[in-house]
């Protein structure tokens, strides 16, 4: 037998059949559900009259549009909101799904939920309505954003039409310099790469700093496969993900998870086999960086200055000339340099305890910069519970920062988290897209470490030189 | 879903890469429960000011480009969130085909599933189709499903690539999930043999 990379073992043991054109049928092991990508999809079931076929497969959990205050249990003020919060409730009940309401301690984001209930485990097929899938891939499952049409197929027949994609490696090998954390080592991919460097692919991070991170750190990596348009990102499963793992509510027990276990461990890429693409970076190379522009690829080191869109080249120069102006930035500006208004930290890149633990070090006994706007929001309610118990919410509130309930809030600003026209945010989130944190909003991408340092000093800031 | 076959109409110039699914459909606007209506706020933070007024420089709001049934436009079209909401408004709007050097994954395949054509051609061949589309409403563009073809005004013919099972589906306005549903033998057999291997799934 030829040697296999990961996501061919992980894509044979899904195969349900292989047209003679090549369409395959992939079986799903998990299919995650949100209020905003759903609805039409189980319109779609009710109309044809079909039923979900693996209901206890299917995990439905609120989260985009929810509101993070205290008072949300309430209820929600905006219409539309409500509307699609309550469709969700009616069709996980109707047809017998999972659900995480609103006012249950497990609700939060779907990726963070997911593999918190150990729902997500190693060697899966997971798909979600939503692009961020890319995420549980840090356990070496095969995750995938879909689109609402697929939601439906999904439910309707627990399996996916798929192509395969071809294989990428991105090794990060030695050791990461302090300061350099997950999410500086996936942007650095995507600045290398661009966000269409993996359009065909399924990359598989790996290598010993991408072995060294604890899960919170290899979802972070994952969760941002997307952001370089590569279908799903791999990690492969070692003692970190089992140990994870283990003792999760939906994770396998006694003999179940021996047999389990012993598969997992045939879970990576034979020595020999083939990828069509490989990208190797030093470990020792990536410094922590953050994004100018207006895609996810406009990254550079905290200690570089705004680029001149004469740098580049092709389309590029436009597009840089544009996301310089709407980011109300100069060319040669130091990056340091940029005031911050806000401080949004969360997201499903970095609404973990892990994330929080970072924060908390960086602002202990330390006062949010006059004027300044932070907030924390805690990817789960239990991430919730466990920041209140470590002490962590406390250090956050005597900080200054808004200490929030989960949900998606400022990462998509669908709920009434939002920026305003012009106002500048140091962001944990995946997207710093025009608008993307509310209409003529300027978002830096940035790890959980320097948004809390941009939140004391007011500025952009070097994670190396705080004190 | 709607058969496709043949589209000749005004396409309009995009030459903006990286055009995300926020610019395309922002999200304010995903709140519907529904698939409809959303033509009307397609590209809304480009075609709208403030106060709701049409920006009159935006290419969709030209008179030329008003009714445009394909858009051409720069690298990695459709990248970011993966929301069917963007062909959803896409096709309310009334567009049947877009044509860029490459496109987002996930996009590619809503747009497949909603009866829109995403065409890939080389960044040279996306330049003459442009040029051509400049021209406004004195130029129409053909793109042929069945014979794969994309003709500008001049007769200029250029080839695209389709995988062929999506094209059969377009073709014949087939549904995925009832063509899945004739293999239903396959997934029941699938389904038990792989309970067995994988109790805990
Ligand atoms: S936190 Fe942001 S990226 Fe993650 S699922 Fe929510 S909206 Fe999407």
């Amino acid at each position: 037998m030829s040697a296999k990379t990961l996501y061919d073992k992980l894509w044979d043991a899904h195969l349900v059949d292989e047209a003679e054109d090549g369409t395959c049928l992939l079986y799903i092991d998990r299919h995650l559900v949100h209020e905003v990508t759903s609805p039409q999809a189980f319109e779609g079931l009710r109309t044809a009259g079909r039923k979900v076929r693996a209901p206890e497969k299917t995990i439905a959990v609120p989260d985009h549009n929810v509101p993070t205050t205290e008072d949300r249990v309430n209820g929600i003020d905006n219409e539309e909101s409500r509307i699609q919060v309550e469709a969700l409730d009616k069709n996980a009940r109707d047809f017998g799904i999972h659900y995480y309401p609103v006012d249950d301690v497990r609700q939060g984001v779907v990726h963070i939920v997911g593999p918190e209930q150990g729902w997500t485990l190693p060697g899966m097929t997971v798909v979600c309505g939503d692009s961020h899938t890319a995420t549980h891939g840090a356990f070496g499952a095969l995750a995938h954003g879909i689109g609402t049409s697929e939601v439906e197929h999904v439910l309707a027949t627990q399996t996916l039409i798929q192509a395969k994609s071809k294989n990428m490696k991105v090794e990060i090998t030695g050791k990461l310099r302090p300061g350099v954390t997950a999410k500086d080592i996936t942007m650095t991919v995507i600045g290398l790469t661009g966000t269409a460097g993996g359009t065909g692919y399924v990359i598989e991070y790996c290598g010993e700093a991408i072995r060294d991170l604890s899960m919170e750190g290899r979802m972070t990596v994952c969760n941002m496969a997307i952001e370089g348009g590569a279908r799903a990102g791999l990690i492969a499963p070692d003692e970190t993900t089992f140990d994870y793992v283990k003792g999760r509510p939906h994770a396998p027990k006694g003999a179940q998870w021996d047999q389990a276990l012993a598969y997992w461990k045939t879970l990576f890429s034979d020595d020999d086999a083939h990828f069509d693409k490989v990208i190797t970076i030093k470990g020792e190379d990536i410094a922590p960086v953050v994004t100018w522009g207006t895609s996810p690829e406009d990254v550079l080191p905290i200690d570089g200055v705004v680029p001149d869109p004469s740098e580049f080249e092709g389309g590029k120069v436009d597009a840089a000339k544009r996301a310089i102006e709407y980011m109300g930035l100069t060319a040669g500006q130091k990056l340091t340099d940029i005031k911050i208004d806000t401080v949004f930290i969360g997201s499903c890149t970095n609404g973990r305890i892990e994330d929080f633990r970072a924060v908390a070090e960086v602002v202990k006994g330390k006062k949010i910069a006059d004027g300044m706007r932070a907030m924390i929001v805690p990817g789960s309610g239990l991430v919730r519970a466990q920041a209140e118990e470590e002490g962590l919410a406390d250090i956050f509130k005597d900080a200054g920062f808004e200490w929030r309930m989960a949900g998606c809030s400022m990462c998509l600003a669908m709920n009434p988290d939002q920026l305003e026209p012009g106002e500048r945010c140091a962001a944990t989130s995946n997207r710093n897209f025009e608008g993307r944190q509310g209409r003529g909003g300027r978002t830096h991408l940035v790890s959980p470490a320097m948004a809390a340092a941009a939140a004391i000093t007011g500025h952009l800031t070097d994670i190396r030189k705080m004190d | 879903m709607e058969k496709f076959t043949k589209v000749s109409g005004v396409a309009a110039p995009m030459p903006l890469i990286n055009i995300d699914t926020d610019m395309i459909i922002p999200k304010l606007f995903l709140k519907t429960i529904k698939r409809s209506g959303l033509g009307k706020n397609l590209f809304d933070e480009m075609r709208y000011d403030d106060n709701g007024n049409e920006i009159e420089s935006f290419v969709l709001n030209k008179p030329a480009y008003r009714n445009a049934e394909i858009i051409v436009a720069g690298d990695n079209f459709g990248c970011g969130s993966s929301r069917e909401h963007a062909p959803w408004a896409l096709k309310d709007f009334g567009i049947k085909v877009v044509i860029s050097t490459s496109f987002a994954d996930i996009f590619h395949n809503n747009c497949f599933k909603n009866g829109i054509l995403p065409i890939r051609l080389s960044a040279e061949d996306v330049a003459a189709v442009m040029a051509d589309a400049e021209k406004g409403e004195n130029a129409r563009i053909t793109v042929d499903l069945e014979a794969q073809t994309v003709s500008t005004t001049d007769g200029t013919e250029i080839k695209f690539e389709v995988d062929s099972f999506k094209k059969h589906c377009l073709l014949n306005g087939l549904d995925d999930i009832g063509l899945t549903l004739q293999k239903a033998d396959a997934i029941d057999k699938f389904e038990s043999e792989y309970a067995e291997r994988m109790p805990w799934s």
